[in-house]
């Protein structure tokens, strides 16, 4: 069973979180943005077969969105964070 | 015994299999069975190469081969043939879609599957049992005769029955007024059922191999080399191989493959779960899928009931079981079907699906000259495998896609010309 560590709750069953992917970054300026870009925001994926940096929520427990590093692979958990703050690979 | 040399390939001799060969094999003990394709050592250079020995890249090679008469065709597969999802789904076959092309694609497949062994000369125990999906609401039950009437609008079979059809359809299940999903009904195509899906790949590799297409397993792909807009050949753990055309049919590691020829995909990898109880006398002779418990089951001709439902739901290559969705799969089942509640589970096992962002495949053209993408299958590879090979060798072969796969394309996301797959409506985010 996969354990992913809540930056506020502590150690929990996978099962009490929600998968939010890959999260990818907006484009900077929506306005400015062309369709190609859209596009590859909206429906592109790098889908990575190893380290894999993507968004949980919290459903079940505290209900907040937290960073998660994973491996696709092998399934484990490499590190946790509040959004936007896993450390540098 | 009866032995017939194909003219593409004179160096190998293949036994038609049929009860002549079977009773001239019993006086030797089946001790002289020829093998069923050769393992022959890559050439320099194929005028197509398929990369991925599942059942959709045999059945590419095939179609090839036997539609358009292209026989110098190689099959690279990284690990065994069958060994990635042809040996891990949970063998349904059916043409139940609501969106034309999708409709009009499964159906051209089902049709296939129809005269498959005949074809085939092998036989891929093709079993149209029906597939029978149950309605639980009035909303269902609407949603169903929508469906239903877009079937037969498209020419194909559809029947929408009532809560005494379906008892009297499947005893077993559930019915009553207290069952934890209550059953009013159920859309149901006879022509669907099942197949045994190790059949298929060994059939279509045997056809394949009979007309001259070298299948070379445990030949992994490192890379590509380029010139220009074109793939000139092919970096493999056997060596270089020139190729004129390339297909990739990998399904859930299209993304690796892919991106070694610098392309990204609209495709995520998640793993998706089955499993088999232990064997027992038929009690279940029909498909019966849930839509409100995401679940569905049939009975193997083995015996054992096959089980399955969900994604685990976040992006994964591990191509093995993991508990919950086990749990979620047999909590369906007790409550659709109370009697099965002390059966043992026997096996449990996952593969790597290829989930595209609107449910649908993509079949066609890449940015790159010569690369053509077969990929996207999300749950429902193994019934389309022979219309993908069908539709995917015409593709390569015309460099042009054909009328039933034409909406497939890469660039339909971009285009906003999005295939819902499950025809709720179209969204982005499906995967």
């Amino acid at each position: 069973m996969m354990l992913i560590h809540c930056p506020h709750c502590g150690a929990r069953d996978v099962t009490e979180f929600t998968y939010g992917g890959a999260g990818a970054a907006r484009p900077a300026d929506p306005a400015a943005a062309d369709d190609p870009q859209w596009a590859d925001y909206v429906y592109m994926r790098d889908n990575p077969r190893g380290l894999h940096d993507e968004l949980w929520q919290h459903s079940a427990g505290c209900r907040r969105w937290i960073a998660v590093r994973r491996n696709t692979l092998t399934h484990d958990v490499i590190a946790t964070a509040r959004p936007g703050e896993l450390p540098p690979r | 015994m009866a032995l017939c040399a194909p003219p593409s390939n004179p160096n190998t001799l293949i036994v038609k299999y049929s009860i002549v060969s079977l009773l001239r094999n019993a006086f030797s003990h089946h001790e002289q069975w020829p093998l069923a394709w050769r393992s022959p050592p890559p050439k320099p250079e194929y005028d197509v190469v398929i990369i991925g020995g599942g059942g959709h890249g045999l059945a590419t090679a095939y179609y090839l081969a036997k539609e358009h008469g292209i026989t110098n065709v190689a099959v690279l597969e990284k690990g065994y043939l069958g060994g990635g999802n042809t040996g891990r789904n949970t063998t349904i076959v059916r043409s139940n879609y609501f969106l034309d092309a999708n409709a009009h694609f499964y159906e051209h497949s089902l049709k296939l599957w129809e005269n498959l062994s005949a074809d085939l000369n092998f036989n891929v125990m093709f079993s149209p049992r029906g597939v029978l999906n149950l309605a639980h609401s009035h909303a269902d039950l609407e949603a169903y005769s929508r469906r239903g009437n877009a079937m037969r609008v498209n020419g194909i079979d559809a029947e929408l029955l009532g809560l005494d059809e379906v008892r009297r359809m499947v005893p077993l299940l559930d019915c009553s007024a207290e069952a934890r999903y209550p059953v009013m009904g159920g859309l149901l195509q006879r022509r669907g059922g099942t197949a045994r899906h190790d059949a298929v790949a060994w059939g279509y590799a045997r056809g394949a191999d009979s007309r001259g297409v070298d299948i070379i397993q445990q030949c992994e792909v490192t890379g590509f080399s380029r010139s220009g807009n074109r793939i000139t050949g092919i970096d493999t753990s056997r060596g270089h191989i020139r190729a004129g055309k390339i297909g990739l049919a990998v399904a859930g590691h299209s993304g690796q493959v892919a991106a070694l020829a610098g392309l990204r995909l609209p495709i995520e990898s998640h793993v998706l779960q089955a499993l088999v109880s232990e064997p027992v006398k038929p009690v279940l002779d029909t498909v019966v899928t849930s839509g409100a418990a995401h679940f569905y089951v049939s009975q193997s001709d083995k015996g054992e009931l096959v089980l399955g439902g969900d994604l685990d739901m976040y992006n994964s290559y591990g191509q093995r079981s993991n508990l919950p969705p086990v749990e979620h799969a047999v909590q369906s089942l007790v409550a659709l079907f109370p009697c099965f509640s002390r059966l043992r589970m026997l096996r449990t096992w996952g593969g790597v699906m290829d989930m595209s962002m609107d449910g649908s495949p993509i079949i066609g053209k890449s940015p790159i000259d010569n690369l053509y993408l077969n990929c996207g299958w999300c749950y429902g590879g193994f019934k389309a495998t022979p219309a993908s090979g069908w539709c995917f060798a015409h593709t390569i072969a015309q460099d042009r896609p054909h009328a039933l796969n034409a909406a497939f394309t890469l660039d339909r996301y971009a285009q906003g010309r999005v295939l819902d797959e499950r025809g709720a409506g179209p969204f982005a985010w499906a995967h």
